[in-house]
């Protein structure tokens, strides 16, 4: 299966792009879904009483059954449409977080956050002086079932955790630390940004709470994001950010909300970004997560095969293959990542480089 | 490769391997930290005053080959010249590197700082270029009014 000739980027450019986990390049199905809405369908959603905005709203509300069904979301409003992962984590830590955390309750999360699920935290711990508290990394970099059973207590309301760690590729254990945070009363938000790519999603079979992605992680345009939330809990959750569309009736000094979804979408939508997202989960489910899982398991052996055959480089990876995806993180002794970076650039190689994204998590990872 | 080979030139790669720069003073005058959140790159910057004239400097901090290089060859470029010297250089090495400086004979004062010139073709390393003398920059606003 030839699958580079299905990006033009890839075609086009003689290059070797080992930085999806930052953003994918994408499926001309996906870019050919954009040009197709623009051509032929482009209106405001939920507006106009024109067929033109009808059928712009049928493509908009689409996308979120198929987004519902391919996460198996119990209910198509679970849905919430976002710019990002980002956006959808904030979302959460003002209309729940800052709703519902009090004083010394403890806010769990793993050190291999990105940095978006884990500043709103700190934010949200400051205002209503709560607890930040982390679940670290054993020599494995995994978190060991003790680490999570020790730091997830009685106090804890919330958890996030990383399903697959951007900076080491480890996939942690999200059913057990949902189950365990579920026994001590909290609720967990899962970042899905780096595992739905690779890996089927079952919100109802994790039982998560929230669950967050972007989309220009998994081959959609830039701009999109998703939220899931399960219904009793997003009903019960103010909105985040107020405006046309999220509302039932204005008055003058008094408005009364929408319905959900749509009182967590105030303003015109990114609606490209949806089709976009659409046209990129059908092209995943074409191909299929076992073949996709098939594909990454042999390049990733092979590199990580050849890579451990350079004496000069440090490999951060957990030796329990099962537990890794498809992040590969190196450092080149006695070599500044950026350096490196520039000069596997120069020969044609895109790679992340610098320290990683969570400045926090690099206080342990010392290159 | 052309443009990564010349900017990893001998000068970068003996400046940025264990300067001599990299130290602690006795006694400074000032010291300001610079960093680069994008990349993690932090730098403190030490200098010692002898009347208006910058006597001493050294600096402390961690980063990738072109920025320790870079605060490095500042240094010895700047060591010895009184404040208004300095700016006029710093300006001219941060005009080099934005391609702001059209005519090589203004780049002659910056000595062996123009072995930099060559990341001015590489917009992604720009910043590292650039973050001592923008320190540097700024430490002579916040200190000399």
């Amino acid at each position: 299966m030839d699958i580079k000739k299905d990006f033009p980027l890839l075609e086009n450019r003689k290059i070797a792009y080992l930085d999806s986990g930052a953003t994918t390049q994408k499926p001309i199905e996906v870019i050919n879904a954009i040009k197709e809405f623009y051509e032929k369908t482009n209106a405001n959603p939920h507006r106009g009483a024109y067929s033109l905005s009808v059928e712009a709203t049928e493509v908009y509300e689409n996308t979120r059954t198929k987004i519902a069904e391919f996460i198996n979301a119990k209910h198509r409003e679970e849905i919430i449409f976002s710019k990002n992962a980002t956006e959808s984590l904030n979302l959460i830590a003002y209309s729940y977080g800052l709703e519902n955390i009090k004083k010394d309750d403890e806010i769990c999360i793993s050190i291999m956050e990105h940095h978006s699920n884990l500043v709103p935290w700190q934010k949200v711990a400051k205002t209503k002086e709560a607890k930040l508290t982390y679940m670290y990394i054993n020599n494995d970099y995994e978190l060991s079932d003790e680490e999570i059973e020790s730091k997830i207590t009685d106090k804890t309301k919330i958890v996030g955790i990383t399903h697959v760690s951007n900076v080491l590729g480890t996939i942690n254990n999200v059913e057990k630390i949902i189950k365990y945070a579920h026994k001590k009363g909290a609720i967990v938000i899962v970042d899905a940004s780096q595992s739905i790519p690779h890996m089927k999603i079952d919100v109802q079979e994790l039982d998560a709470d929230f669950l967050v992605f972007s989309g220009h992680k998994m081959l959609a345009p830039l701009g999109i994001g998703v939220l899931y939330g399960k219904k009793e809990i997003l009903e019960k959750m103010t909105p985040f950010l107020m405006g046309g569309d999220m509302i039932e009736y204005v008055y003058e000094h008094d408005t009364t909300f929408a319905p959900l979804p749509n009182k967590f979408e105030a303003g015109t939508q990114n609606v490209e970004g949806v089709v976009g997202l659409g046209a990129a989960i059908d092209y995943i489910k074409s191909i299929g997560y076992n073949e996709i899982h098939k594909i990454e398991n042999e390049v990733v052996s092979y590199a990580i095969d050849e890579l451990k055959k350079l004496d000069y480089l440090d490999l951060y990876l957990t030796p329990n293959k099962e537990n890794h995806s498809s992040v590969i993180s190196f450092n080149i002794k006695g070599v500044h990542p950026h350096d490196v970076a520039s000069i596997l650039d120069s020969e044609g190689v895109c790679v992340r480089s610098r320290k990683s994204l969570c400045t926090t998590f690099n206080e342990i990872f010392r290159y | 490769m052309d443009d990564v080979e010349e900017m990893y030139n001998e000068i970068i790669m003996e400046h940025s391997m264990n300067s001599y720069n990299k130290k602690k003073l006795d006694k400074a005058d000032f010291e300001e930290m610079g960093h680069n959140p994008n990349c993690g790159d932090e730098i403190s910057i030490e200098v010692k005053m002898n009347g208006d004239v910058i006597e001493d400097m050294a600096f402390s901090g961690h980063g990738c080959a072109i920025s320790q290089a870079s605060t490095s060859v500042m240094i010895d470029t700047l060591k010895g010249k009184t404040v208004e010297e300095a700016k006029d250089i710093i300006k001219t090495f941060i005009g080099m590197i934005k391609r702001e400086i059209k005519d090589d004979k203004e780049l002659e004062k910056l000595d062996e700082a123009i072995a930099f010139k060559n990341v001015s073709n590489m917009p992604a390393r720009v910043k590292c270029a650039l973050l001592a003398w923008h320190t540097m920059e700024d430490m002579i606003k916040k200190n000399n009014k």
